[in-house]
């Protein structure tokens, strides 16, 4: 699993491709772990070439989000999430928990 | 009814999602269904790996479909340990990020997803899990 990390000024943005589920997910969720431990808490999940994401991958993002969110220090927002993983998000109810955004400027310019 | 035999691992998950969308397609389901049941396809092979077969490695799921007139059916059977889906916790969602609790959100997103889900535990045939999804409606 290729993920890419760009570091900007006051955020990351991480980006990877294709599918997310049981069989990467650890390896997706480690990348991230490893940013949030080295105190980067302002991310920009880059999901435009993401085609699937199983519950294994949302409970990745749930958990970071806790991390960046604590004391206020951060937060992970979403940007170009496919229109069908956005549904699903929406029917199983844990769109709130993310902040999306339809272009990269805004997402970078959010924080 | 096809049928097609997987390994029990999570490198046959994407094998398994492609099957599966190509059913999708042929029984007449727009995108977004389709999208929904590759969803709860992942999900109960995610569960039967990890809880059904817990990683061994030579379970089979044994997947397979039919075309309805008004939609999908989709079938997976598992020679792994049982489990009783009554008793699955449903996933805690609350307005604090930091209650939000994992447990069971494969069966509840398969729940969500489908228009039907039910389990079957029998001797000698296996889990059997039937999902259907209908073309006319969300």
């Amino acid at each position: 699993m290729d993920v890419t990390t760009t570091n900007y000024n006051r955020c990351s943005v991480i980006k990877t491709s294709g599918r997310i589920d049981g069989s990467n997910a650890p390896e997706f969720g480690k990348v991230l772990k490893e940013l949030t431990e080295s105190g980067i808490f302002n991310l920009v999940f880059d999901m435009s070439e993401v085609t699937f994401m199983a519950s294994a991958g949302w409970w990745i993002l749930i958990d970071t989000q806790k991390t960046c969110k604590k004391t206020n220090r951060g937060e992970l927002v979403l940007v170009k999430v496919d229109k069908a993983i956005k549904d699903s998000l929406n029917l199983v109810g844990m769109s709130s928990y993310f902040k999306t955004f339809e272009d990269m400027t805004a997402a970078v310019g959010s924080f | 009814m096809v049928k097609k035999p997987f390994p029990g691992q999570f490198g046959s998950l994407a094998e398994i999602s492609a099957y599966i969308i190509q059913a999708g397609k042929q029984a007449g389901l727009d995108e977004s269904q389709i999208y929904e049941v590759q969803l709860a396809v992942d999900e109960a092979a995610t569960n039967i790996i990890e809880h059904a077969y817990r990683h061994t490695e030579n379970g089979i799921i044994e997947v397979s479909y039919e075309i309805l007139p008004n939609g999908l059916k989709v079938i997976m059977i598992d020679q792994g340990e049982t489990f009783n889906p009554d008793i699955v916790p449903e996933p805690l969602f609350t307005t604090d990020i930091e209650s939000v609790k994992p447990r069971g959100l494969g069966l509840y997103i398969m729940r969500k997803v489908m228009d039907e889900v039910s389990f079957e535990f029998k001797t000698g045939d296996g889990n059997i899990l039937t999902m259907v999804k209908y073309n006319n409606k969300k």
